[in-house]
């Protein structure tokens, strides 16, 4: 059955920060808006929520920036009554196409849906599918925790820091009662933050780089006092709940345990290191009586949508992909608008600035010019601010010597890191797509995401960084979620044969 | 595959209870928790088995991502257990080997 078809001049893609802000502005410009979102409920993952069926009003504890959420939220749920937008909730895309050019350039963009959660085990009413066609299209997918992997991260107790952050906030309680949280980055302090608030016990954050990276940075992060501010705070409840914060730190590999071999994580071996990533001999340390391990190396922007449409990227300072834009968040692709993590990793804050311009810039709406002078001088202020964070929390260039042969780098189709390295020196198998085919990795239900940066950074070699074209083979994917034969079987264009292991039910 | 308790700290302060089941064992949730939360907080981190190492898997991404979680909800194969809601009545099947003695080989 071909789902029935909802149009409207403008489709954003993404209820986070970024999309909530365009959607706003985009209907209060006067255009009518389609917002498809993955989430059942409005946020993203910056304001995600307890369910609002069971906590109607949340308060927005362990938030930041909750005003600036009501406000939008408010300014959202206006344009819908007044019919400007039409909200899709907890339906992915899965693919996104620009329609033929019949008539000029507006010929526009199409959306093929899924739900997000199979009907028969859904507790929403959910609406089924839709397809949207609109003039333009805003895509605000936001991105995920970016990770490394590590001997014992396949164990169950390893999450994501993001992934923790979630559980806290959309379920009110915590994954395990002892956290040891470890990578690089700021966003470590509010997930152990939260962890300690929410009553459990963070033995450790280690941070790969130290704080004397900070200080040729700091004019930037002058440029953002309220970011100072948060730092303060965050200082306060570790202060509070004695949560030790060790930079020049890792975990070098997690340790499992259980009735018949590793089964649970629980507890990490740790290590100083050098500037570079390389362990110091003799700084070993165990942590003991861990029951969940979060890391997050910063995060990787969910690109498959933008590049499915082919528009210009490039390498950002943190080393993700990220799509091009002008100053009005067009991409290179007329009519197709880019906002939030997708344009660079920068928080909520920007992602909301970058929301708000692409909104406008879509309806075919022009702020009031000093209106946009002043939010362009904030929005460069942010940006500034996000490549400083970027530059003094590095990817260690030799995390690849923390790993060993066996260690699981592709966690869906479990390929080793040794698998891996033997494809590239005996195969010549130097980019994300060559090893793919030649190991599988990647091959998987995540189709990369998880080991897409890791893969590509080992097909580089020790040391070395990915370049633009292997992480854009890495995180290019024919479908954008997983869907049924069915919905595939309604496709009347000619699409050529998709990778049959994402279909829904091919296994178990 | 063990399911040993490992309990989460706090439980929410929100009224009221949802009976599911989990490979056909009672199990209480709160109302809006997701299967994955549901489970966790049970003591259940592990529900799927890998195909090749049959290694015990249960959250990692928390946000749809990994399919990491996978399971089935009320006869609905691969559903992802953090985003999957709890409702009332909900039978969740896990794809771990019941039986530790059926485990082969692959364990670090
Ligand atoms: C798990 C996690 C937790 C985080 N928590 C914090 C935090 O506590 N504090 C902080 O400062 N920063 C946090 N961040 C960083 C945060 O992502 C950004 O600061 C901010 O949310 C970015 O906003 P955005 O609008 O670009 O994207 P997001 O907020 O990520 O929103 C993107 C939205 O797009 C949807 N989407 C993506 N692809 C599709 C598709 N194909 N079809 C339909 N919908 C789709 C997603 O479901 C999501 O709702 C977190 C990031 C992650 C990954
Ligand atoms: S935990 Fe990653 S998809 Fe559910």
């Amino acid at each position: 059955m071909t789902p029935p078809i909802v149009s409207a001049d403008i489709a954003v893609v993404g209820a986070g920060p970024a999309g909530l802000a365009a959607a706003v502005a985009a209907a209060e410009s006067g255009a009518t808006v389609v917002l498809v979102d993955a989430g059942a409920q409005p946020g993203g993952q910056f304001w995600r929520h307890r369910p609002e069926t069971v906590v109607p009003v949340p308060d927005g504890q362990g938030h930041h920036g909750w005003k600036s959420y009501l406000d939008l939220r408010a300014r959202f749920d206006a344009a819908r009554h007044q019919g400007l937008i039409t909200y899709l909730p907890g339906l992915q895309v899965w693919m996104a196409q620009q329609n033929q050019p019949a008539q000029g350039d507006d010929a526009g963009f199409t959306l093929r849906t899924t739900p997000t959660v199979a009907e028969a085990a859904s507790d929403r009413s959910a609406a089924g599918a839709r397809t949207v066609v609109a003039r333009r299209l805003v895509l605000c997918t936001g991105g995920y925790d970016r990770q490394l992997p590590v001997p014992g991260w396949d164990l169950p107790g390893v999450m994501a820091a993001g992934g923790i952050q979630a559980f806290i906030k959309a379920n009110g309680i915590l994954p395990g009662k002892r956290f040891v949280i470890a990578g690089t980055g700021p966003f470590l302090l509010p997930v152990a933050a939260n962890i300690a608030e929410a009553g459990g016990k963070v033995l450790a954050v280690l941070e790969s780089s130290s704080p004397t990276t900070w200080l040729p940075h700091l004019r930037a992060a002058a440029g953002v006092p309220e970011k100072a501010l948060e730092g303060a705070e965050y200082a306060a409840v570790f202060a509070r709940h004695r949560i030790p914060y060790r930079t020049r730190s890792i975990v070098t590999e997690v340790l499992g345990s259980g009735s018949l071999g590793a089964d649970h994580a629980s507890g990490v071996r740790t290590a100083k290191v050098d500037a570079d990533g390389s362990v110091r001999p003799g700084t070993e340390r165990v942590y003991e009586d861990v029951d969940v391990v979060g890391f997050g190396w910063g995060f990787t922007p969910q690109m498959e949508l933008p590049l499915s449409f082919g528009v210009e990227t490039r390498l950002d300072t943190d080393g993700s992909l990220v799509g091009v834009v002008d100053e009005r968040q067009q991409s290179s692709v007329p009519g197709l608008y880019l906002a939030g993590e997708v344009t660079g990793v920068g928080g909520a804050t920007l992602a909301v600035l970058e929301g708000l311009a692409a909104g406008t810039a879509a309806a075919g709406g022009s702020a009031l010019p000093q209106k946009t002078a002043a939010s362009e001088k904030t929005t460069a202020r942010h940006r500034r601010f996000a490549e400083a964070m970027h530059r003094a929390h590095p990817v260690p260039p030799a995390w690849q010597d923390w790993l060993t042969p066996e260690t699981t780098v592709c966690r869906c189709e479990e390929v080793t890191a040794g698998e891996i390295t033997e494809a590239r020196e005996s195969l010549g198998a130097r980019d994300a797509r060559s090893l793919k085919s030649f190991t599988r990795a990647g091959m998987g239900w995540c189709q990369g995401r998880v080991c897409g940066f890791a893969s590509a950074c080992l097909g580089a070699g020790p040391g070395a960084s990915p370049t633009a074209e292997s992480l854009s083979s890495a995180a290019k994917r024919p479908l954008a979620a997983p869907v049924g034969i069915g919905e595939l079987a309604a496709l009347d264009a000619d699409y050529e044969d998709p990778t049959n292991s994402l279909l829904k039910g091919d296994r178990a | 595959m063990s399911t040993r308790a490992r309990g989460a700290a706090k439980t929410a302060a929100i009224g009221g209870v949802v009976r599911v089941s989990f490979d056909g064992r009672p199990l209480e949730a709160s109302p809006g928790q997701s299967v994955g939360a549901a489970l966790t907080s049970q003591g259940i981190t592990a529900w799927r088995a890998t195909r090749k190492g049959e290694r015990p898997r249960g959250l990692f991404c928390g946000i749809g991502v990994c399919f990491d979680c996978l399971l089935t909800v009320d006869g609905s194969a691969n559903q992802r257990a953090c985003l999957v809601e709890v409702r009332e009545g909900m039978e969740i099947e896990g794809s771990c080997r019941e039986d530790p003695s059926e485990e082969t080989g692959g364990r670090a």
